[in-house]
């Protein structure tokens, strides 16, 4: 029995229908909620930055940021400075946070040079060198942000990804992880960069030892864990000459 | 109202998308180390099977045969960039913590399963319900075998520890028990869904072929 749907000119003419009615509706919705998703982005980063440098509403166990109304006003009063780094020369810009890690880390692989902020956050008379940091996990992107002192201390660190599995590498964004960080030596004992690495076996799962520039992995997570460290080691390592020049 | 109750019960016990037609293992095995991510993972794939089951419903004696399975994957797929879309403008808290599912949706097999089977040849709301019902049943396996999953594998129950502290040995760590990693890997998801199958099929001795 032939009827109407099975024609080829009705099946055409369905599918260039369907592709047309659908293509304008996602294009027109995407393109109507781009500025609102834009600023919840802007926002996120004015949280995760002060979440670093340990202005954050956590309870006992969750990571919860400043609220979204108040996230403005805080931003205002704890960053300090803005920096960007760009050849060895350090410069204020005041919409530093809002630079592209992942286009700049392009930008260096294509020879441009790389422009690297860098906020200075003053909490309680305690001061804060912040720096956003990006690498891959298993899936796909992993990044963070790191707040120091002066001598590559981790003050404290907010972690976060996009596709890590659930349970697994996610719970790099967990308290139990992320607290880990807090102490942790970047420099080793001489002074040298050593980074922190993601060890499976360091044998201090209470992280009481926090000059061994290691801690404790989380199981069943390896490659997002060795892809953290890596996004120590590689773009933390940058930063190295200006704190440096904190030194002289 | 009987026959359509039934759409919502069946897949919850008899007709489990999950144990008995096995559509939807990969996510199930994927998802289910955490309590909270199964029922996020849940709640997902209810919203999206039951408007799905509609829009095909709707569409079915204007969609041309030869083409269904494109046009399912489509819609589909436009309905998940939707989810997507809104909930990172109005949610955005929530849209991070779906971040991974929402791509996972779409990949999931019992949505263009109940889509062929089911909403190509019967009215929305019957559509709608057996979506529900659907999502449901595979809502449920995915919170038992997380539930078994984190509580052995982790110790603790939506993130809270129920066993006590592992590291500083209180509660049952103290005498000795220690947490199964291995639970937190995808085989035992397998393993755990496969009890769950046996389990079901022993009690009820006509879901047993041949």
């Amino acid at each position: 029995m032939e009827n109407r749907t099975d024609k080829n000119s009705y099946t055409i003419i369905f599918a260039i229908g369907m592709v047309l009615v659908v293509g304008s509706l996602l294009a027109f919705i995407a393109s109507s909620l781009k500025p609102t998703i834009d600023e919840n982005k802007r926002i996120e980063k004015q949280q995760n930055i002060l979440y670093a440098m340990g202005v954050n509403e956590n309870d006992e166990s969750s990571a919860v940021f400043v609220s979204t109304d108040k996230v403005g006003a805080e931003f205002e009063k704890y960053i300090k400075q803005q920096l960007v780094i760009e050849d060895g020369k350090a410069s204020e810009d005041e919409n530093a946070y809002l630079i592209d890690v992942k286009k700049e880390q392009s930008n260096a692989k294509s020879g441009i040079s790389r422009r690297l902020p860098l906020f200075i956050g003053e909490k309680d008379g305690r001061k804060s060198y912040i720096v956003p940091i990006r690498g891959k996990g298993l899936w796909d992107a992993v990044w963070a942000y790191v707040a120091m002192d002066e001598n590559m201390i981790v003050q404290g660190a907010y972690f976060d990804h996009q596709g890590e599995t659930a349970g697994l590498g996610a719970n790099i964004k967990e308290r139990f992880f992320m607290d880990d960080f807090i102490g942790e030596h970047l420099l080793d004992a001489s002074g040298n960069f050593a980074g922190i690495n993601i060890s499976k076996s360091n044998a201090d799962p209470l992280n009481k030892d926090k000059t061994d520039n290691e801690v404790d992995a989380i199981a069943g997570a390896t490659i997002t864990g060795d892809g953290v460290a890596a996004m120590i080691r590689k773009d933390l390592r940058l930063y190295v000459p200006y704190f440096k020049t904190l030194k002289n | 109202m009987g026959k359509d109750s039934r759409l919502i019960l069946d897949p919850l016990t008899d007709d489990n998308p999950i144990t008995i037609q096995v559509l939807g293992i990969c996510s199930a095995l994927a998802i289910t180390a955490q309590l909270k991510a199964s029922l996020v993972m849940a709640i997902s794939v209810i919203f999206v099977l039951g408007i799905g089951n509609v829009v095909i419903s709707l569409m079915r004696n204007i969609i041309p045969s030869k083409i269904r399975i494109i046009v399912q994957l489509t819609v589909v797929a436009a309905l998940v960039i939707i989810v997507d879309q809104v909930l990172k403008a109005f949610s955005y808290q929530l849209s991070k913590e779906l971040g991974a599912f929402i791509g996972l949706i779409i990949t999931n097999c019992i949505i263009m399963g109940r889509f062929e089977a089911f909403a190509l040849g019967n009215g929305p709301w019957r559509s709608f319900l057996d979506g529900i019902g659907n999502a449901l049943g595979y809502g449920v396996i995915l919170i038992i075998v997380g539930f078994f999953r984190e509580l052995l594998g982790s110790g603790t129950l939506f993130g809270f520890p129920v066993l006590g502290d592992p590291i500083a040995k209180t509660g049952l760590y103290s005498t000795g028990y220690e947490n199964n990693g291995f639970m937190l890997l995808a085989p035992m998801a397998l393993i755990v869904v496969g009890i769950i199958i046996w389990v079901q099929r022993s009690r009820n001795k006509a879901l047993i072929e041949d």
